[in-house]
């Protein structure tokens, strides 16, 4: 369990893009290894560079309801680019991942779970649904990390 | 094609540029009727919610401006402060913002250049086509855009909005040991950067050149980056506070961004071209020679060579970061110390992108009554414009597809950050 690193991604200041970052402040208080990172894709590949097994925690954009859980084995099946929030340069997380599995720099491991959001408007306020999942993304995080 | 045919190209949303952006081209015959370089990224309204902010917080506040280079806005803020209140930063204070400086323009630069302009002239989409055709290339960059963000990081506290900055210097100065940590990874970094550029100059580069107005800083004692007086290629040479006698700003139905140009209304160009036409001489020996073997003379008028010219100034910045580091001694005192008080002042440096310029009017306490920011893209983008009627009348040969693609690869010439200029592209030709 000690070998993860999480990675929560997002802005708190955009509502609920702050979903990664909230539920990394839970698990770092469990004495996991953590990093909050804004989802700049180049950035993001060094950040995961030194370990082996890497789970990134990120706000989803797709057609989901609110709070829904996506869980992605990143080892395993390709990311859709459109699922994430995050545009800027056009180089954002999913790409970041694939980036890194043409360049073979993908840890051993790697898992991405997505909350879908509603909201990405100014405020730290989280909409209800996605509030509500907190405590289910945490309990689903560490099982996975306890695999 | 007749003489009458109308024809229209547009790009509803720019990629691989930062921000949101769009472009529409009008063509009736072989006259091109109208280009619009959109800005439709919505307006940020920095300057108003800046009044009324102590002078000391706009710093910090500024720099959330732009998350490629912060820098720029909290150096500029920094250096207006201190001249509203007659303080001077000099000496190891002055070199760490350089090397600071050089460490955002090794990020911005290689991110550009290596990812999201070099994809044009190889004719793929986007990075990763790069990255599987030319692994080493990718692998190199991202290191290199590392080593930027570890420089950001050791001086600024953080590689992103840095928070070791303020008005007066720094929270507190790097230890030598520190900072000597970089040396070895900086000298691989000087012959990655000079075997990037090299494969570089090899791209077929369009056939375009324009005699551009080019307006940078000039510094007597070094290549500008962190500080210097406003000029120009064609005799232009003033101090800060004369700025807004020479440049004024218009707002355009179809930008939400303010575009800049010469009180007589002529566009001007600002970035790594108009640097390096400007102050060429004071690059170092090694950087000119690296200038030479792309092909550069001392100086460029074809601005998809832009692309060259940022590998120079990464390359540059590498040798600078080194010769700051190596003679660093740490100062006893990480800042001037600052009254607040009553003042105009004014800040520019040279962001990637080109000259950012600040002023700010103080009241006796210390706060923010009037704050004006001019960033790069504003000014850029009027040559935008003209350069895209150039490269389209050059090329209307060229099918809808060719020719949107190039007029794309003219914008991302100029390395657009479309937040900063919003405080700014989708691409729309359309043929009559």
């Amino acid at each position: 369990m000690n070998d993860w690193l999480i990675i929560g991604i997002g802005n708190r200041l955009r509502r609920d893009d702050a979903v990664g970052p909230r539920v990394v402040d839970r698990l770092e208080k469990r004495g996991l290894q953590c990093q909050e990172h804004s989802g700049e894709g180049a950035g993001l590949i060094s950040a995961w560079e030194a370990y082996p097994r890497v789970l990134l925690i990120d706000a989803t954009r797709s057609d989901a309801k609110p709070g829904t859980i996506h869980q992605i084995n990143a080892i395993e099946q390709t990311v859709p680019t459109d699922l994430f929030h995050y545009s800027s340069h056009q180089f954002g997380v999913a790409e970041a991942i694939e980036m890194a599995r043409t360049l073979k720099r993908l840890p051993d491991q790697l898992w991405l779970v997505g909350i879908e959001g509603e909201n990405f408007g100014y405020g730290e306020e989280l909409t209800p649904q996605v509030n509500n999942v907190l405590d289910q993304a945490e309990q689903i995080i560490l099982a996975r990390i306890r695999a | 094609m007749s003489d009458t045919q109308t024809r229209t190209l547009k790009v509803d949303a720019l990629a691989r540029v930062e921000g949101e952006g769009a472009l529409h081209v009008r063509v009736k015959g072989n006259i091109v009727k109208d280009v619009k370089f959109r800005i439709f990224e919505p307006p940020r309204f920095f300057e108003a919610f800046l009044q009324g902010r102590r002078f000391h917080e706009v710093p910090d506040i500024t720099a959330r401006i732009c998350g490629i280079c912060p820098i720029a806005y909290m150096l500029g803020a920094s250096q207006a402060m201190e001249d509203a209140l007659n303080i001077r930063v000099e000496g190891e204070l002055q070199n760490l913002r350089r090397l600071i400086y050089c460490g955002e323009w090794i990020e911005s630069h290689v991110l550009h250049a290596a990812m999201l302009h070099a994809p044009d002239f190889l004719g793929l989409d986007d990075a990763l086509q790069i990255a599987k055709e030319n692994p080493q290339l990718v692998t190199d960059a991202l290191q290199l855009k590392k080593l930027g963000n570890d420089i950001m990081d050791l001086v600024g506290g953080r590689a992103v909005h840095p928070i070791n900055m303020k008005v007066g210097g720094f929270y507190k100065a790097p230890k030598k040991a520190e900072l000597e940590t970089l040396l070895p990874t900086l000298d691989w970094a000087l012959k990655t950067c000079r075997e990037i550029a090299l494969a570089f100059a090899q791209f077929d580069y369009p056939d375009f050149e324009y005699d551009y107005t080019c307006v940078s800083l000039q510094h007597p004692d070094e290549y500008a980056i962190n500080r210097g007086t406003i000029i120009s290629n064609r005799g232009l040479d003033i101090p800060l506070a004369q700025f807004f006698d020479h440049f004024g700003e218009e707002h355009v139905a179809h930008s939400n961004a303010l575009q800049g140009k010469f009180k007589n209304g002529e566009p001007y160009l600002v970035g790594p071209i108009a640097r390096y036409n400007n102050n060429f001489k004071q690059l170092s020996k090694n950087a000119r020679k690296l200038a030479a073997d792309c092909g550069l003379g001392p100086v460029v008028n074809n601005p998809y060579k832009s692309i060259l010219v940022r590998m120079v100034e990464t390359y540059y910045a590498c040798e600078e970061s080194m010769r700051i580091i190596e003679h660093y001694q740490r100062p006893g005192k990480p800042a001037v110390e600052i009254t607040p008080g009553a003042g105009e002042g004014y800040g520019c440096t040279e962001a990637p992108r080109g000259i950012c310029f600040h002023r700010y009017r103080l009241d006796e306490e210390g706060r923010v009554t009037l704050a004006t920011i001019v960033p790069p893209t504003a000014q850029n983008q009027k040559q935008i414009e003209t350069d895209l009627r150039g490269v389209v009348e050059q090329n209307l040969a060229l099918g809808d597809d060719e020719l949107t693609w190039r007029c794309e690869q003219t914008i991302r010439n100029y390395d657009p950050c479309i937040s900063c200029a919003t405080h700014f592209l989708k691409l729309t030709i359309e043929r009559e």
